[in-house]
């Protein structure tokens, strides 16, 4: 995995325990919370920016299609779960948010074995 | 939080919403992603594909909207179609998968069990209405 996925994949796990420990204790998500899925969401542009500018280069055997499609898929994820979680402020509104930022990290291996195949 | 009328958008199914959504979105970036690289050679991949794409769409609105119907015909649909194509798919032939090739073990064996929390979470919320109809 790249720098930046490294980097991006231990801030969802942040996020993740975070999210895990606001379920538990059943508090709502603050501004911080927020904003560090803002910056996460940022991360995934600076990615598709990135491995748009990797595909300009060599790549044999990379299905490029696909790894558009994922690179561009990543960034719906964290605004739609923002959007759909809002509606119901309770835990599984949470929850919501939950699963989008373990979804992230799985992406990264996705884009991860596209580039390496 | 006033209201407790059940709903399949509420409780958990806020979560079910969010994750069918999400295979929405998989399984139909596949078809797009199959309709541009490969549409002439597979063909039935790319239908597949889309039409997987498709039952998540429905199942998403159905259950986002409280369609108690609807999402349960869509989502047996849905569990015919991963158990159909499970057992018919070739593990190895992975330029022409679909979300359901191998029982969805692409996607973790998801879309084996989504179909089923689907089923058990319409038959939990018509439980909690008393009836199994709108």
């Amino acid at each position: 995995m790249t720098g930046l996925q490294i980097a991006l994949t231990a801030l969802a796990v942040v996020i993740g325990v975070w999210l895990v420990v606001l379920i538990v204790i059943d508090r709502q998500p603050n501004d911080w919370l927020y904003g560090s899925l803002g910056l996460l969401e940022i991360g995934l542009v600076a990615q598709l920016v990135i491995g748009l500018v990797r595909l300009g280069g060599e790549h044999p055997g990379v299905n490029a299609a696909a790894y558009v499609g994922y690179l561009v898929g990543s960034l719906v994820i964290l605004p739609a779960a923002f959007l759909w979680s809002v509606g119901e402020r309770s835990r599984a509104g949470t929850g919501v948010l939950l699963v989008a930022v373990v979804v992230v990290p799985v992406l990264f291996l996705r884009l991860h074995q596209l580039w390496s195949a | 939080m006033s209201e407790h009328i059940p709903s399949t958008r509420r409780g958990l199914g806020r979560i079910l919403v969010f994750v069918y959504g999400l295979f929405a979105l998989s399984a139909t970036a596949r078809a797009l992603v199959q309709l541009a690289t490969q549409a002439s050679d597979a063909p039935a991949a790319y239908s597949l594909s889309l039409f997987s794409g498709i039952v998540y769409i429905v199942a998403t609105w159905a259950l986002a909207t409280n369609r108690r119907r609807v999402a349960l015909v869509t989502i047996c649909v849905e569990l015919t179609g991963v158990l159909v194509i499970g057992t018919l798919s070739h593990p190895d032939d992975i330029d022409h998968a679909s979300v359901w090739s191998d029982y969805g073990n692409g996607y973790g064996f998801v879309p084996l069990v989504l179909p089923f929390v689907g089923l058990w979470w319409l038959w939990y919320v018509a439980r909690a209405t008393g009836s199994g109809t709108d």
